[in-house]
């Protein structure tokens, strides 16, 4: 059966290439901020059991329900402390960059929906942390965030609806660890991001010990759209359990890179073939993919080429879709260096505080290092993995993980293709196994 | 976190820079940053003061700037927490210079995504200029840094100088860029094949009303 692209006419992010102004008044010409108050006015729990039944999955990577996770929010504050959203607009998951069109080219849709979702969890105040590279996108957002409060939209009886709410947008200064929703809090506390220890979670004590939810840009951003055309509008895409629409970013080797909001679940081939002029070299040429964002492990082409692109699809795959930040890798890839440069990367951004991940990152990229020479013996890539193993599931956040999987992905299907490296270089000739 | 760099705190150092203050726009900018956080909390602020202050120091200096001890110290005071918290904060975010840089802060992204496009030539161009990694040209105008992601990634390979990003590169668009910069030619910034942002090469395959016309689709709901 042929794949039903999304149409035009159920795009959420419209102006997401930027070729219109991301100002107030041609915002509002797409839509945004019409009516906000009366969205407002259905109430806390209506709005919140709106998002539930639309399906929507946080699009920041884990996927974790979006109405679900605002309900964890305390309905009242015994002791008067308030609650805070705070946006996580860190992108920095290599291959990722969705949030940056939403932040440059659509930032409306970002302050309306932190209005809504802020009230929906009745939070006094949004705090969208953009990543500091994130320069020029930075000055887009805090024009626009000015434009709200002066069009009355945002601020006390944001868009006349009775509630005051603040927007403050807070710059980053380069750590991908900021990523992390706990280590994003301490970072806006003013201190170095590293993450913390859960429980107690964010809900119950985040941000200056106040209740806090961290969304990320696109599920905030999603918010009014969802609201206004219904959540069996957002849950008629994609399959069961994984509904809406996505923007995809894809990067490496096809003809024409881009980052596109196509329905979820639509399969790997007919993405890259409407949006992005097909493989390098044609689909024989496909070597392997990594579907989610550099955290997730690496797919062989047989695999995927077929494969539906959503959480549970590329979960059966060993995968995950992560961002949707989908890198492409042809056979003219140095599948090692490739990987072995991610290695790198989580050792350069691991903040130190545990012990596995501190030392384990360095050493995992070392030992990548003379795998790509095949300066090594057969024996430690087993070692390798295991280590992979040691550092997986013993640190405080996700960044462990994160280093650990790309690694066994590797392993996992490249085997062969290491072994040969190793053969080659003629370091450790097989036979002299036995004499250990 | 990156290699820790030699923090020089020497005598020439606190001359230049132990009466570091904020300019009078950037102590209004300063006071703004402040006031986004509650009563109490503006120690919340440190990130966005160190980036001006660095900034400050770039105007000063003709650089992209950096943060000299005495100026963390200044804006430690500033905000009323002890210098070691803001000292913490310094090193541990990449984007604060720890030393002085150059007129142009030269970052080159050579994660994943950029390598598999080519951000080696990148890498080369830069390096064939007279540059090399962590390090400032004789004449004071570049410093090379190898970045990690900088979320261009359909837009790869790409350098960020300065405040300004430079996307889908090669290694004769990179040379022409660092050329142009050095004779103090204006660069246009973003794709320099022709993209508006992030759309396919060639132009977009959806949402093609939205070249000409600030469309709205609410009437096809």
């Amino acid at each position: 059966m042929a794949f039903d692209f999304l149409q035009d006419k159920d795009r959420i992010f419209t102006n997401v290439y930027g070729f219109q102004s991301w100002d107030l008044k041609a915002a509002q010409k797409r839509g945004d901020w019409d009516k906000t108050a009366d969205i407002i006015k259905r109430g806390n729990d209506k709005i919140i059991n709106e998002m539930k039944e639309s399906g929507l999955r946080g699009r920041g990577g884990a996927g974790f329900p979006t109405g679900l996770k605002w309900s964890f929010m305390p309905k009242e504050s015994p002791d008067g402390r308030p609650s805070f959203l705070v946006i996580n607009a860190d992108e920095s998951e290599p291959g990722s960059c969705k949030d940056r069109e939403i932040l440059r080219n659509d930032p409306h849709k970002l302050i309306e929906g932190a209005l809504i979702a802020g009230f929906a969890m009745r939070a006094r105040a949004a705090y969208i942390y953009i990543r500091g590279e994130y320069i020029m996108e930075a000055k887009v957002m805090e024009a626009a965030v000015k434009e709200a409060y002066d069009a009355g939209l945002i601020g006390k009886n944001a868009s006349k609806s009775g509630y005051d709410f603040d927007v403050f947008v807070h710059r980053g200064a380069g750590a991908y660890i900021c990523g992390e929703e706990t280590a994003m809090i301490e970072s806006l506390e003013g201190k170095k991001g590293q993450p913390r220890l859960k429980p107690p979670f964010p809900a119950g004590a985040g941000l200056y010990g106040c209740p806090t939810t961290v969304n990320n840009v696109e599920s905030i951003a999603v918010v009014p759209t969802i609201l206004r055309r219904g959540a069996s509008w957002f849950a008629s895409f994609g399959r069961e359990n994984n509904h809406g629409t996505k923007l995809f970013q894809v990067s490496g080797h096809v003809d024409k890179p881009a980052v596109f909001e196509e329905a979820m679940s639509i399969p790997f081939r007919d993405m890259i073939e409407k949006h992005c002029g097909g493989i390098t070299g044609g689909w024989d040429n496909l070597l392997a993919v990594i579907p989610g964002g550099s955290s997730v492990p690496l797919v062989p082409a047989e695999q995927i080429m077929d494969a539906p692109m959503d959480f549970d699809g590329l979960k059966d795959l060993g995968s995950g879709l992560g961002t949707a930040a989908v890198i492409v890798m042809d056979k003219s890839t140095d599948i090692v260096r490739a990987i072995s440069r991610l290695s790198y990367f989580y050792k350069h951004e691991s903040c130190g505080q545990c012990t596995p991940c501190r030392e384990g990152t360095g050493w995992m990229w070392r030992v990548m290092e003379k795998m790509r020479d095949g300066d090594a013996e057969i024996g430690d890539i087993d070692t390798l993995y295991e280590v992979t193993k040691q550092v997986e599931g013993h640190t405080i956040c996700a960044l462990g993980d994160a280093a650990a999987w790309p690694i066994q992905g590797l392993i996992r299907h490249f085997r062969p293709e290491m072994e040969r490296r190793i053969r080659e270089n003629g370091a450790q000739p097989e036979v002299m196994e036995a004499a250990e | 976190m990156a290699e820790a760099p030699n923090i020089p705190d020497e005598i020439e150092v606190r001359a230049k820079w132990g009466d570091f203050k904020f300019t009078t726009t950037n102590e209004k900018l300063a006071k703004w940053q402040i006031a986004k956080y509650p009563e109490g909390r503006q120690k919340s602020a440190v990130m966005a003061l160190l980036d001006l202050a660095q900034r400050q120091v770039g105007a000063d200096t003709k650089t992209q700037g950096w943060l000299p001890v005495p100026v963390i110290e200044y804006v430690a005071a500033y905000l009323d927490m002890p210098y070691m918290r803001a000292y913490e904060v310094a090193t541990f975010y990449t984007m604060y210079n720890l030393a002085p840089v150059g007129r142009f802060h030269v970052q080159v992204c050579g994660t994943t995504p950029c390598m598999l496009r080519g951000s080696d030539d990148v890498m080369a161009a830069c390096k064939n200029k007279g540059m090399a990694k962590g390090k400032t040209t004789p004449d004071g105008l570049f410093t090379l840094t190898e970045v990690e992601c900088m979320g261009n990634c359909s837009n790869a390979p790409m350098v960020q100088i300065n405040d300004d990003n430079y996307e889908d590169l090669d290694y004769d668009i990179m040379t022409r860029i660092l050329e142009d910069l050095a004779e103090g030619k204006k660069i246009k910034v973003g794709s320099q094949i022709g993209r508006k942002t992030s759309e396919p090469k060639g132009g977009p395959v959806i949402l093609k009303d939205m070249v000409k016309a600030n469309h709205d689709y609410r009437k096809e709901w």
